[in-house]
């Protein structure tokens, strides 16, 4: 047993926290919240000359080849610094799709452009069902001579604005078990009957809908078998609940923190508030929740990597941290009173990303429900 | 990082497994386990004895220890072990008044007082009750006015402890007492080991809630102890403490017990019907096991973090602090759930025979009151975390 992070993810968190820290100041953060494409392609193309776009690919396709653990180190400092952009839609969602289920023509196509930052992509997985579940898998892709028509409407879609290819999640075999009959296609995004519309949401992380209408998809693009998707899709959401949990950690400790210096400046009725019980009390059960969450993410990661099958862990771990981010969050705004409250100050930013965190690849209801499936109730 | 046990460690976890199996079957037969049933009466007393006795036989109560006191040198993951397998199959096999006494004498004692008392302690010879809490030093221990005067080779102790949980059992008693009034308040204490059948020592029983004989209160009316029994120097008596209380925060058995009582719980709720239904399918009972499923797996994550920090750092306070508080108020929150979902029969005493379970959770949702007060309060530790961890100022 060794509970240590290992000389090179420590290494590469350091590195990133710097690099954050220098490059990314919230003031940017807030700007890009409300830029249309949403992210610097500077700051991008900074990011895929240090490796971290190549992070997780084979070397075989000009990649790092690192795990699981080390994209969480990553992912804990972009959570940290609030990090717009497609970073986790091409990283985290998309290329481990391709790693998992493209042909080899489509690998050495496709990876090599992720791992040096030339290729974006997006996945377009939910519908207006709003359920990472097989079931809510409505878009329909019907075979037709050389290609697949695909019509349906993806909803929640991040990055679908900027992405080079969408990689689309669509029914083949309409009258099937929800898990049966899945397939995944490569999609230019400007192909005709395509119709990309912004959403605004809570923590401003440029969601869209994507409409499809009788829109042409070469059977070339077919990624993986037909109607076999579904057990790749299962194992990139479990990686995923795991890579959004670290970007929620990251939050965690900004927040405790920001909210402890805080508490010991700040002055009323004679004292700094951090010297009163009851602000003592909040950050002492912030402090254990940002910790226990730290730890059960690391775990997850440990047992992902590890090809350990770990439902049970990962839904344990996304129920623990969303309630430890979420309260947290909530509770750091508390201590900083009214100025908590402003868009002035940074908090915000986590508050907002903490409530729509919580949600993507398993809320709380979802991971409690797959927990109670795991124990067999 | 590597969350494997180690081949070694794989195999010593199989050597208790196998061992706590079969002394689980020897248990009485209104056993529920637990830290406080042992004290209750003479056949859990016998029961506990037994075991702690063969337990020591295998060298198994001072396996963090050096080895010339008896120890096996081995680090808080194969102690973390060891009592999870205990505490799983619900066997007393783990003194905790030994564990704190002896970090305290490993952390801060002469060699003499190593030699003289440490093998004896392994060898389970030694049932230790606690003399630290007095009516008006609770929380704010360090407060304590029971006074110990110099006089010749002994001091002369008088005043009076409370909470004192086996006394009546015990054979001997491990006491905080002032020897110094005129410096600041964790300055002048002093900690004495010392025999509970010398004269000057009178016990008198505080029942629990649950009419249980667990707390006793202590007196102390010119008690002579040698000064060879004085563990560390003379007014350094908080350090010792303070080694001792924070080993007891570690915890990892506990969440090995409440592990133990979910199974039960589970089975209960897959075979027990209400309303012509499971009540492992009603989803408000769904919810419930659920999340108390996912608490209990954040402490066990967190028992091996502090574990493996404190064989690098014995003196990491914040995470055991954490680990005790947490685990002791999800005690609290399991058992009254557990009392919540059991309906009508959850509050039934064992004896009946519509008792269920034994009628552990209506016992445990009261014993476990004590254990968020006990040790230093839930509010105590978060003191600790806001103050040492997060480094907040402190009201003067």
């Amino acid at each position: 047993m060794d509970l240590e992070l290992t000389e090179e993810q420590q290494l590469l968190k350091n590195s990133a926290r710097d690099f954050f820290e220098k490059e990314l100041p919230k003031e940017t953060v807030k700007e890009l919240e409300v830029d249309e494409l949403g992210y610097s392609t500077e700051l991008w193309k900074k990011m895929a000359e240090l490796g971290w776009c190549g992070l997780t690919i084979p070397e075989q396709y000009e990649g790092a080849e690192f795990g699981m653990q080390e994209l969480v180190m990553l992912l804990d400092e972009m959570g940290r610094a609030c990090l717009p952009g497609p970073f986790f839609s091409t990283i985290v969602l998309g290329a481990p799709i391709i790693m998992a289920a493209a042909s080899e023509e489509q690998k050495s196509e496709l990876l090599p452009k992720v791992a040096s930052g030339d290729l974006i992509l997006a996945l377009a997985l939910t519908e207006p069902s709003a359920t990472y579940d097989p079931a809510g898998v409505n878009t329909s892709a019907i075979f037709d001579k050389d290609s697949y028509v695909l019509n349906g409407t993806k909803l929640f879609i991040h990055d679908a604005h900027c992405a080079d290819y969408l990689i689309c999640v669509a029914k083949t075999k309409v009258w099937s078990k929800p898990e049966e009959g899945i397939s995944l296609f490569l999609v230019d995004p400007k192909s005709p009957g395509i119709t990309i519309t912004p959403l605004e949401s809570i923590a401003d992380d440029h969601q869209n809908e994507v409409s499809l209408e009788n829109v042409k998809v070469p059977a070339a693009n077919l990624i993986g078998k037909e109607g076999q998707a579904w057990p790749v899709m299962k194992r990139v959401l479990q990686e995923a609940a795991i890579a959004k949990c670290a970007e929620m950690i990251g939050g965690c400790d900004w927040t405790v923190e920001t909210s402890a210096a805080y508490a010991k400046e700040r002055v009323q009725y004679g004292h700094p508030i951090g010297a009163y019980g009851s602000i003592q009390h909040y950050l002492a059960d912030m402090w254990i929740e940002a910790g226990m969450a730290r730890r059960m993410t690391y775990y997850a990661a440990w047992c992902l990597d590890q090809g350990i099958p770990c439902t049970m862990e990962v839904a344990t771990t996304k129920t623990c941290v969303n309630e430890a981010y979420k309260h947290c969050t909530r509770m750091g705004v508390q201590i900083l009173g009214g100025i908590g409250t402003t868009h002035d100050h940074d908090i915000g930013l986590f508050y907002r990303r903490s409530r729509q965190a919580a949600l993507l690849f398993g809320d709380t209801e979802d991971s409690l429900n797959k927990v109670a499936e795991e124990m067999s109730l | 990082m590597d969350f494997n046990l180690t081949t070694e460690q794989k195999a010593l976890k199989a050597e208790f497994d196998e061992f706590f199996k079969e002394e689980e079957k020897r248990a009485p037969e209104n056993w529920i386990g637990g830290f406080e049933t042992r004290f209750e009466n003479d056949e859990n007393w016998e029961y506990y004895r037994s075991c702690i006795d063969n337990a020591a036989k295998k060298g198994w109560l001072s396996l963090p220890w050096p080895k010339q006191y008896g120890g096996r040198e081995l680090s808080y993951i194969e102690q973390a072990l060891f009592a999870q397998s205990a505490e799983y199959h619900r066997v007393p096999a783990i003194d905790v008044h030994l564990s704190i006494v002896s970090a305290g004498i490993l952390a801060f004692g002469s060699d003499e007082i190593k030699n003289e008392w440490l093998p004896r302690m392994s060898k389970g010879e030694i049932d230790f009750a606690q003399c630290w809490s007095e009516p008006n030093a609770g929380s704010d221990l360090a407060s304590l006015t029971t006074k110990a005067v110099e006089d010749g080779d002994d001091y002369i102790i008088n005043g009076q402890k409370i909470w004192t949980t086996g006394a009546h059992r015990a054979n001997h008693l491990f006491i905080v007492a002032r020897t110094n009034p005129d410096v600041k308040n964790t300055k002048g204490l002093t900690y004495f080991l010392c025999d509970i059948n010398l004269p000057g020592i009178e016990i008198r029983r505080l029942d629990y809630m649950n009419r249980a004989h667990v707390y006793n209160e202590v007196f102390f009316d010119d008690l002579r102890v040698p000064k060879k029994n004085i563990v560390g120097d003379v007014n350094n008596g908080w350090y010792v403490t303070m080694a001792g209380a924070n080993f007891e925060r570690s915890g990892a058995g506990g969440i090995a017990a409440m592990q133990r009582d979910m199974e039960d719980l589970v089975q209960f709720c897959k075979e027990h019907t209400r309303n012509g239904q499971a009540l492992s399918k009603d989803p408000m009972v769904r919810r419930k096991l659920a999340q108390i499923t996912v608490e209990i797996e954040k402490a066990r994550q967190w028992a091996y973090w502090v574990s493996w920090q404190q064989s690098a750092d014995p003196w990491a306070f914040s995470e055991p602090s954490a680990a005790k508080y947490f685990m002791t108020e999800l005690l609290v929150h399991l058992s009254n759930t557990a009392v919540e979902i059991m309906g009508l029969y959850g509050t039934l005493k064992q004896g009946s025979k519509w008792a269920l379970l034994k009628g552990k959770f209506e016992s445990m949702c009261q014993a476990t009151l004590g254990f968020t007060i006990a040790g230093g309060s839930s509010e105590t530790q978060k003191n600790i975390i806001a103050w040492m961890g997060l480094g907040l100022p402190r009201m003067k």
